[in-house]
């Protein structure tokens, strides 16, 4: 018991992050168009790519004899800047689609 | 100072995420949305490599670091960039996958870390040598909750996302069998237990292992420990396999999104372990927009959200299609016939569905509207939210061929104007005009809300042929004596459509 909340008391700022950004990402979301929703799950998806700093920091701190953290972490590092950039640039390609489409509307 | 720096960066980087979700809740503002979100991550990944530091030190490897990160960001670039627009779900899919697999491998070398190193205090020498387990508070509960958490849900989200991109890609069939859900639920289970159990029994798991004379100080790591994390690691890819393998095409959104949303949980726990919250913010806020987007999507199926964990849509749809095998006869309409009916129609209702994009076909049927447009006929697209693979799959397939924003419909929009309209073209849908969601109780479909096609007077299915949807299901549509069948590929239809009524 103890363990947990001293756990608890260390994160605390962590956990305030937690529930204020879960109301956050519902009070964002709730205003979506259905129109965007494969737009926005892909955006979303290059969001969570940020994981990839976790990989960084697995990979910088490896020491030299950690070939375990080295492989894993190489590997982590290639998978994450593939959710990043994959994710962001399919984004951009369906939203350039709506933007075309916006300047012909304007002529 | 160069740590203050890096706590700026990631303030910047999470609000950049918050305001590119909210642009990219706006037509006019979503591409800038994604692109502010994008810089904000390179800026966040930028300021790691180079500011980070931990116990005061810096990070090194970067050669190693900076090789990965081009590997993955010219393949990750090069896939995006020649993907095709059908191909789409699939991509996302399989991104969010790498993402799951990312976490779970963060989490995978961080308890190999914890189970070498479980002082993350130094602890006294003098309790260690009476030779007891190491006490509690040396290791942190939580801490091992984050580090399993991250590495399940991450192994979950990446299997179930490889099933979901081999299934879209038609490289998988669905696979169900009796007692599916039962078994899903076990392994579910399982899982937990799994986790419970490591997390309340880890600071028995150490036992400290000293001599004074000659002086040595071992930690030893009960052999539970190791093959419990990897039996967990196990079962949860088995899991994401398992709960994905049933589930048929109207269900891949909301798996699709419900994986999404997993792994961006997944990150947030990495968030945790290193007390980073760029990661915290980003992962949060996307499991929480997924989670709401799954929970929404699931409301226009009228399905809940543990009816789609489980799986149990695969093993409903084979009695569901059994029961309707009474049909009787449909009719077929030959091209110039049709063409006759949509040129002469005052108003024109085009329901796109999956076949639209597996022809790629956009780009004619633009076209055809054009030309209906030119010759006085009023042509709108009503778009249900769940047609084709994606919410939103068909507004995207749509805009490529750039068809204009005010045209697309929403479903109640569409269906208030479905009486009012002379002639309904559906492209390739099939489940989302069933009207078996509305007056079968035994369908698996019963109380989707779906597109009342039925209420227009006339209705034209271009198919490629009799066979049931992607869900399995039998449309009694076809079968009424309004509807007509007009048989072939929605690519080279349009086109005799449209050469049809250039003539008319």
């Amino acid at each position: 018991m103890e363990n947990w909340l001293s756990w608890i008391y260390l994160q605390q700022e962590m956990i305030y992050i937690v529930a204020l950004m879960i109301l956050l990402g519902i009070e964002v979301i709730g205003r979506v168009p259905s129109v965007l929703h494969t737009p926005l799950m892909s955006g979303a998806n290059a969001i969570h790519g940020v994981v990839i700093i976790g990989a960084i920091i697995v990979m910088g701190k490896a020491e030299p004899d950690n070939y375990l953290a080295l492989s894993l972490g190489f590997l982590a590092i290639i998978l994450g800047t593939l959710n990043v950039v994959g994710g962001f640039v399919v984004t951009d390609r369906m939203l350039e689609m709506f933007r075309k489409k916006k300047t012909d509307e304007k002529k | 100072m160069e740590l203050s720096i890096l706590s700026i960066i990631y303030i910047i980087g999470s609000i950049t995420f918050i305001a590119g979700l909210k642009m990219l809740s706006d037509p006019a503002h979503a591409r800038k949305g994604n692109l502010i979100a994008a810089g904000g991550m390179g800026l966040a990944i930028a300021g790691t490599i180079f500011l980070y530091e931990t116990e005061g030190e810096k990070l090194h490897n970067h050669l190693w670091i900076f090789a990965g990160l081009a590997i993955g960001g010219i393949a990750g670039a090069l896939a995006a960039k020649k993907v095709k627009m059908t191909a789409m779900p699939e991509m996302v899919s399989l991104f969010n996958g790498m993402g799951g697999a990312c976490a779970a491998l963060i989490s995978i070398v961080e308890f190999d870390r914890l189970i070498k190193h479980p002082f993350a205090v130094s602890f006294d020498a003098p309790a260690a040598l009476s030779g007891g387990s190491i006490a509690p508070e040396l290791i942190s509960m939580g801490h091992v909750l984050i580090i399993l958490l991250g590495m399940a849900i991450g192994a979950i989200s990446f299997s179930g996302s490889m099933v979901a991109w081999a299934k879209l890609n038609g490289k998988l069939n669905d696979y169900s069998f009796k007692g599916q859900h039962f078994l899903n639920l076990f392994i579910l289970l399982l899982i937990i237990v799994g986790i419970g159990a490591m997390v309340l029994n880890i600071t028995g798991g150490f036992h400290v292992d000293a001599h004074i004379e000659p002086l040595s100080i071992r930690v030893v790591t009960a052999a539970w420990i190791p093959w419990l994390f990897y039996g967990i690691l196990f079962l949860s890819l088995a899991y994401g396999i398992q709960f994905v393998l049933p589930i048929g095409g109207a269900d891949m959104p909301v798996v699709i999104s419900l994986l999404n949303s997993f792994t961006g949980v997944a990150a947030a726990c990495g968030g945790f372990l290193y007390d980073n919250k760029v990661m915290l913010t980003g992962g949060i806020l996307v499991g929480a927009a997924g989670t709401l987007l799954t929970i929404l999507m699931c409301k226009a199926m009228n399905r809940s959200l543990i009816n789609v964990l489980v799986g149990s849509f695969g093993g409903q749809h084979a009695a569901g299609s059994a029961g309707a095998q009474e049909h009787g006869s449909f009719k077929e309409i030959s091209v110039s016939d049709a063409a006759v009916v949509l040129r002469y129609a005052s108003r024109v209702m085009i329901v796109p569905g999956y076949g639209l994009a597996v022809a790629q076909a956009q780009h004619v049927c633009h076209e055809l509207e054009k030309l209906l447009t030119d010759k006085g006929v009023e042509v709108q697209y009503a778009i249900h939210p769940v047609a084709g693979r994606m919410p939103g799959h068909m507004n995207v397939l749509l805009a490529e061929a750039d068809v204009s924003y005010d045209k697309l419909l929403e479903m109640e929009q569409a269906n208030e104007l479905f009486p009012a309209t002379d002639a309904v073209l559906v492209l390739g849908a099939n489940d989302v005009v069933n009207p078996a969601a509305k007056s079968d109780p035994s369908s698996p479909l019963y109380g989707m809300p779906i597109l009342d096609v039925e209420l227009a007077k006339m209705v034209i299915v271009n198919k490629r042929s009799m066979k049931p949807g992607y869900a399995g299901i039998e449309n009694m549509l076809f079968f009424q004596p309004k509807t007509s069948m007009l048989f072939g590929d929605a690519k080279s239809v349009l086109q005799q459509l449209v050469s049809e009524i250039k003539t008319l």
